[in-house]
C-alpha cells in the first residue's frame, strides 16, 4: 500500500484516463493513455493477458421528460462516458464513486445486462452483450441489496437449484459447497429458511451461491453494506482467501473505504461517467489530499492543541478537539506525542468519506 | 474450485434446440422450487386453492342465474354455453398456470430484479414463465374441466372420434393463444412498465368474453375478437362447428379448424416481440 503509482487523471481532457498499474503491475504494463491496440487483448484473453478490457466504453441513455402538458423533451444522459482500462486475471479491483456516477451501469455492461452504446468491451475474450448466456457461466454476480436466495426454503435448496441451472458436476459442486460452508461459516445455516437469516448471514449465503460454478470473475455490488463488524470481517477474509487461493478476479463496488483498504491493491474512481483515478488507494489519498481526523477527548477544557507534528487543530468544543492529519500518514506518532503532552481521556480516528476525497479531487484540480 | 473446469463447461455455439431444452429444464427446476416454497405454508395453499375454485364457481353461477330467467342466450342453450365456458376457461386456466407471471415484468423492471435473471445461463423467457408459479391455479382449472365435462355430456353432440380430437386440440391451441398473449403483454411491459392491466384486459377479459356465445355481442366486437386479437379461434369457431351452427361473421368453413395454425402464428409473434422487448430493455436499462 506504500507505493504511489496511481496517476491522477482528472485534469486530462477528453476522457483519456491514465492507467496506473498497481504494485508493479501484474498485467501487461501499458503506458498511461495507451491501453489497447486494436484487435489486441480480447482475443488473447484467457491467457495471462488482459482479462477484462474496456476501450472507450460508453453508455448513453435517452431520457424523455415531460415538459408542460403535452410536449416531451428528449435528453441524452451519458452515464458512462468513454472509460478505458484493463484488468488482469487474478486482480482485485475496487470500483468507487458517488451515487449516480456510472458504477452500476458499468457493471451491468460487464455482465451483459446492458448493451454498450459505444466502445469495445471484452470479458474473458467474450463480448458480454452478444454472448450473455455463455458469459454467465464464467462470472458470478452478487447484488448487495437483492438476494437471489429462495426466501421460504432452506439455504441448501437455493444451492441445489444453482447446481441444476449451471449444470455443475456433482463432485465439483460438493467440493465447492463444502469449501464455502467452511470459510463463510454457513454450516449451521444450511437447513434454515432464508427468511430467518440475518442480513450478514444472507450476504454470506449469496456470496457462496455466486461461487458454486467456479466463476473466473466475481462482481460484488456493495458486499458489506449494512453488515455488522464481524460479518464484514468474515466476508473480507473470505474474498481475500478466494482471490489468493483460486486466482478469481474480483471487482467490487463499495462506499466503504475500509473494504478497499483491506482487499484491493487497485482502486478506480468514477464520476460523471468518467474514470477519474486508477491506481493504489494510498495514491488516491495523496491526490485527493484527503485527511483523517483524530477526535481527542481531554480530561478538561484546554486551549487549542498546538505543536503536534503533522497535525493541525481544526475544531474545539469544550474538552473535545478535532485534529486533521494527512490520510497517508500514520496516526501513531501523533497519538504518542499527544499522550505525552496532554491529559487524554479518549481518542478516536475518523476515516475520510469517499465523497470527501472525490470532492477534494475536483477542488484541487 | 479447480480452474481448468470453467473452460470446458462453456457450451459450444448454442443451437435453438439446445436453448429450448435448457429453457424447459430450467423452467421445470424453478417451478419445482416454487411448489416447494408454496408447501412451506400448506394451510395457506389449501385455502387459496379452495378460494380459486370457489371464485370461479361463482363465475359460472352468474351464468346459471341468467339461465334461470331465459331459456336460450343468443340462441344457445345452457349446455352449449357450458361447452363454450368450459373450453375458454380451461384454455385460459392452462395458460395462467403455466405462464401466469408475465404481468410482474413491469414490477421486476422497476425494482431491478430483472437483472438477476439476465446473469443466469438459461433463457430469460423460461425464468419469467416459471416465476411465482402458483399451483393454486389448479383450482380454477378443476372447476373449468367440471363445467366442460358437463357440457360435453349434456349438449346434443354426437362425439365421434374426430369431434373429440377437435375438442382436445381446441383446448390446447386455445391455451397456446392465451399464453402467447401473456408473453406479448409481458414483452410490452419492457417499454411501458405499467401496462400489466392492458394485458390483463385482453387475457382475462378475453377469457370472459369467450364464455358467452358470440351471437350475444355486437358484430364489431366479434370481428375484433376474430381478426385483431385472435380470440375467436380459442373456442368460438371450433365449438360452433361442433354444435353444427354458423358463425355470425359467415366465414368459410375451414377457419373452424385453423386454431392450431393461429396458435403457432401467435407464438411466433410473441417470441419475436419478446426478443425485441428484451433487446430494448438491455439497451435502455430500467
Amino acid at each position: 500500500m506504500g507505493t504511489q503509482d496511481g496517476t491522477y487523471a482528472a485534469g486530462v481532457p477528453d476522457g483519456a484516463p491514465a492507467a496506473g498499474e498497481p504494485d508493479g503491475g501484474r498485467g501487461r504494463a501499458s503506458g498511461p493513455g495507451t491501453l489497447v491496440e486494436p484487435g489486441g487483448a480480447g482475443e488473447r484473453a484467457g491467457a495471462e493477458g488482459d482479462f477484462i478490457v474496456l476501450d472507450e466504453l460508453e453508455k448513453v441513455f435517452r431520457v424523455r421528460r415531460k415538459v408542460g402538458r403535452l410536449r416531451r423533451e428528449r435528453r441524452e444522459v451519458r452515464a458512462v462516458d468513454g472509460i478505458s482500462c484493463t484488468v488482469a486475471r487474478g486482480e482485485m479491483v475496487g470500483y468507487i464513486g458517488p451515487n449516480g456516477a456510472g458504477k452500476s451501469t458499468t457493471v451491468k455492461m460487464l455482465t451483459g445486462i446492458l448493451t454498450p452504446s459505444g466502445g469495445r468491451l471484452r470479458v474473458a475474450g467474450i463480448d458480454p452483450s452478444r454472448e450473455r448466456t455463455r458469459l454467465a457461466r464464467r462470472i458470478g454476480v452478487v447484488f448487495g441489496q437483492r438476494t437471489t436466495l429462495w426466501w421460504d426454503l432452506p439455504l441448501r435448496d437455493s444451492y441445489a437449484l444453482v447446481r441444476r441451472i449451471y449444470r455443475i458436476p456433482e463432485a465439483r459442486y460438493r467440493a465447492n459447497l463444502d469449501r464455502c460452508v467452511q470459510l463463510l461459516d454457513l454450516g449451521s445455516l444450511l437447513e434454515v429458511p432464508v427468511r430467518q437469516l440475518s442480513l450478514g448471514q444472507r450476504m454470506r449465503g449469496d456470496i457462496a451461491a455466486a461461487l458454486l460454478h467456479d466463476p473466473d470473475v466475481l462482481y460484488l455490488d456493495e458486499p458489506t453494506i449494512g453488515l455488522d463488524v464481524v460479518s464484514k470481517a468474515t466476508v473480507r477474509a473470505f474474498l481475500r482467501d478466494l482471490n489468493a487461493a483460486e486466482g478469481t478476479t474480483v471487482l467490487l463496488t463499495t462506499h466503504d473505504l475500509t473494504d478497499i483498504e483491506q482487499l484491493c491493491k487497485r482502486v478506480m474512481v468514477i464520476d460523471h461517467g468518467r474514470l477519474m483515478y486508477d491506481g493504489a488507494l494510498s495514491g488516491l489519498h495523496e491526490v485527493g489530499e484527503s485527511e483523517r481526523t483524530l477526535v481527542v477527548d481531554l480530561e478538561r477544557e484546554l486551549p487549542p492543541i498546538e505543536g503536534v507534528v503533522g497535525a493541525r487543530t481544526v475544531r474545539v468544543e469544550g474538552p473535545r478537539q478535532w485534529l486533521a492529519f494527512p490520510a497517508s500518514a500514520s496516526a501513531a506518532p501523533i497519538v504518542s506525542q499527544l499522550a505525552a503532552e496532554y491529559p487524554l481521556a479518549d481518542l478516536s480516528v475518523r476515516e475520510p468519506d469517499i465523497e470527501d476525497v472525490i470532492a477534494r479531487m475536483y477542488t484541487g484540480s | 474450485m479447480a480452474r481448468p473446469c470453467s473452460e470446458s463447461s462453456v457450451l459450444p455455439a448454442e443451437t435453438y434446440g439446445a436453448r429450448a431444452w435448457s429453457g424447459l429444464r430450467a423452467y421445470g427446476h424453478i417451478v419445482a422450487m416454487w411448489v416447494r416454497s408454496t408447501m412451506a405454508y400448506r394451510t395457506s395453499f389449501l385455502m387459496l386453492a379452495a378460494g380459486a375454485f370457489a371464485g370461479s364457481v361463482l363465475d359460472f353461477v352468474a351464468i346459471l342465474i341468467m339461465f334461470s330467467h331465459v331459456r336460450v342466450l343468443g340462441g344457445f342453450s345452457l349446455p352449449e354455453v357450458a361447452l363454450l365456458y368450459g373450453t375458454s376457461s380451461t384454455s385460459l386456466g392452462l395458460a395462467d398456470l403455466l405462464l401466469g407471471s408475465f404481468d410482474r415484468i413491469g414490477a421486476r423492471v422497476r425494482d431491478g430484479t430483472m437483472d438477476t435473471m439476465l446473469v443466469r445461463p438459461v433463457p430469460v423467457l423460461a425464468q419469467v414463465a416459471a416465476d411465482k408459479f402458483a399451483l393454486r391455479r389448479l383450482g380454477r382449472i378443476a372447476q373449468s374441466v367440471l363445467v366442460l365435462g358437463w357440457g360435453v355430456y349434456a349438449a346434443h353432440v354426437d362425439w365421434s372420434p374426430g369431434r373429440q380430437a377437435l375438442l382436445a386440440v381446441t383446448v390446447l391451441a386455445g391455451g397456446a393463444i392465451f399464453g402467447s398473449l401473456f408473453v406479448l403483454g409481458g414483452a410490452f411491459q419492457f417499454w411501458a412498465q405499467d401496462a400489466a392491466e392492458v394485458q390483463n384486459s385482453f387475457t382475462y377479459g378475453g377469457g370472459t368474453l369467450l364464455e358467452y356465445p358470440p351471437t350475444v355481442f355486437a358484430k364489431e366486437l366479434v370481428r375484433g375478437a376474430t381478426f385483431v386479437v385472435p380470440l375467436a379461434f380459442v373456442n368460438w369457431l371450433p365449438v360452433l362447428r361442433l354444435l353444427g351452427r354458423d358463425d355470425p361473421l359467415g366465414l368459410p368453413g375451414w377457419v373452424d379448424f385453423a386454431g392450431p395454425a393461429v396458435a403457432v402464428l401467435c407464438c411466433a409473434l410473441a417470441g419475436l416481440a419478446w426478443r425485441a422487448g428484451l433487446r430494448a430493455y438491455r439497451s435502455t436499462g430500467s
